[in-house]
């Protein structure tokens, strides 16, 4: 089972197990994480799961779809090169090690 | 020890408990449930659940672990069946009570049902909860021809997904066009043009009188016209009713809903209640109204285990709703109800476009197909009382964003 490593703004970082198939939001709840909202719960219409993704990982996810780039210009934290919707992120194994970084804010 | 106990188990629910727990709650919390599941994420149901994209596992709302970790009693297919408010007892079906300090009315609403001949016959369904969706699932495999009665969100969804799943599908609605509730009349046409391209046939205007039957199970749908449709599969979608009927024999003051303040405070003291079964006001709508969404549940929620807490956080937000259909994402935001000018942004026929709502030169509420870069903003300048020009708001090019 991949293990991936989620760092809250604050600093307190978390290394947890992830359920191939989930998707990095659904991991931050199960694990009780603050940090990631996921107020539609997961079907890219909120924007409250924006994330911060480890570069060295990045080529190994699906690129953004358009809908969840234009969501993303209008999260709360400022969006960058790194920047996705931990919805529309589902773990692999090629994601073994990966670090998520949390943004200040989700509203 | 203080002891607070929660009725019903959806979204308001599941969040209440969330917030009072982050905010420091040591109170007893017991949840009382009547479904067999935990809270859940409900709106799937009828989208990546019904098409077999999303388990029930992966709906819930918050890990079972969750309520493990906070010390949250749960008490799953229990039934309240009423409060005593004198005593501050719940009573349970099968005659246990449950003595509260505070107590949270998290009822939600229940299907409104069809009263016509046939409705009882098998084959016909509702979608409210997980069992409903396992049950349509297990019942539609190797039938082919699906009828849904009622052109709303739910029906609309359910159709999408039979038809995703290959389906012949019929939608009955009896207004003269669709979701009439919720969109405006522009909207309501694009949506009758997506599901009929992607073959699912649209009756509006037309009323159902009675579903048939072959042994006990449906296998025809009598419209008022007289004529018939034969189907495998019914499911209706007209609508919910709020479950306020536990609050109302206590005594609780309600009107379409259980009456609270924007502190989600009830008539009594004691007694808050947040989501779809509350009748609340809303400042900057200037009105009271009762909502059947997530982030009025979410948000209420917050307010009502603020107010659990002895502190007062107003609900008081612009009501946002979403909508997925085929590869259409319609986002909405705002109530476009009243609305005098309707200014559309992009192109309908490129599944990408916006229309935005003004009532003279304020602007109202803001419905998007594929374009959350307009609902975004929209949603910011909405909560502002900032009203882009019908101009501004008609040139694509022009960013919203620049307003804010």
């Amino acid at each position: 089972m991949p293990t991936i490593t989620l760092i809250q703004h604050s600093g307190e970082s978390y290394t947890v197990e992830a359920d191939d198939g989930a998707t990095v939001m659904e991991v931050a709840i199960d694990n009780d994480i603050d940090g990631i909202i996921g107020e539609c719960g997961g079907c890219c219409s909120c924007a409250t799961c924006h994330c911060y993704i480890d570069a060295a990982y990045l080529d190994k996810i699906p690129p953004r779809g358009d809908l969840e780039t234009e969501m993303l210009e209008f999260a709360s934290s400022e969006a960058k090169d790194n920047s996705r919707l931990a919805c529309q992120v589902e773990i692999t194994d090629e994601l073994d090690g990966m670090v998520v970084t949390l943004p200040e804010t989700q509203l | 020890m203080q002891r607070i106990v929660v009725i019903g188990a959806g979204h308001a629910s599941g969040q209440l408990l969330d917030s009072l727990r982050r905010a420091g709650s040591e109170a007893h919390i017991t949840l009382v449930g009547e479904e067999s599941w935990l809270p859940y994420q409900r709106p799937p149901l009828s989208k990546k659940f019904l098409s077999g994209e999303l388990t029930a596992e992966r709906l819930a709302f918050r890990p079972e672990s969750f309520y493990e970790k906070h010390q949250i009693h749960t008490r799953l297919s229990c039934r309240a069946v009423s409060i005593d408010r004198d005593t501050q007892t719940v009573s349970l079906a099968g005659g246990e009570t449950l003595a509260y300090d505070l107590l949270a009315l998290t009822t939600g609403t229940r299907v409104r049902e069809l009263a016509i001949p046939g409705a009882e016959l098998a084959g016909v369904h509702y979608l409210r909860g997980i069992d409903d969706a396992l049950g349509l699932q297990a019942d539609w495999q190797g039938r082919d021809n699906v009828c849904v009665i009622g052109g709303g969100f739910i029906g609309l969804e359910v159709a999408a997904s039979a038809r995703t799943l290959g389906k012949n599908v019929t939608v009955v609605e009896m207004m003269d066009r669709l979701m009439a509730r919720a969109v405006s009349p522009g909207m309501s046409e694009y949506f009758l043009g997506l599901h009929t391209r992607n073959g699912a046939h649209v009756m509006c205007s037309t009323g159902v009188s009675e579903l048939l039957g072959t042994d006990g199970r449906v296998s025809g749908v009598r419209l008022s016209d007289g004529r018939e449709i034969p189907t495998d599969v019914v499911v209706v979608g007209i609508g919910v009713v709020p479950n306020q009927e536990l609050a109302q024999e206590a005594g609780l003051a309600c009107d379409n809903g259980i009456l609270v303040d924007e502190f989600a405070r009830t008539s009594d003291p004691k007694i808050v209640s947040a989501g779809d079964c509350t009748n609340h006001p809303n400042s900057l709508l200037g009105r009271r109204l009762r909502l059947e969404s997530v982030h009025n549940a979410l948000e209420q929620a917050k307010s009502a285990a603020a107010s659990l807490m002895g502190e007062k956080l107003a609900y008081a937000q612009v009501p946002w709703f979403w909508s997925d259909q085929y590869n259409s994402k319609l986002q909405m935001v705002g109530l476009s109800e009243g609305f005098d000018r309707a200014v559309q942004r992009g192109n309908p026929d490129e599944d990408k476009f916006s229309l935005f709502y003004y009532r003279g030169d304020v602007l109202i509420a803001i419905d998007s197909v594929n374009r959350p870069g307009d609902h975004m903003p929209g949603k910011k300048l909405l909560a502002a009382g900032i009203s882009p020009t019908p101009e501004q708001a008609a040139d694509p090019e022009f960013p919203l964003k620049s307003l804010l």
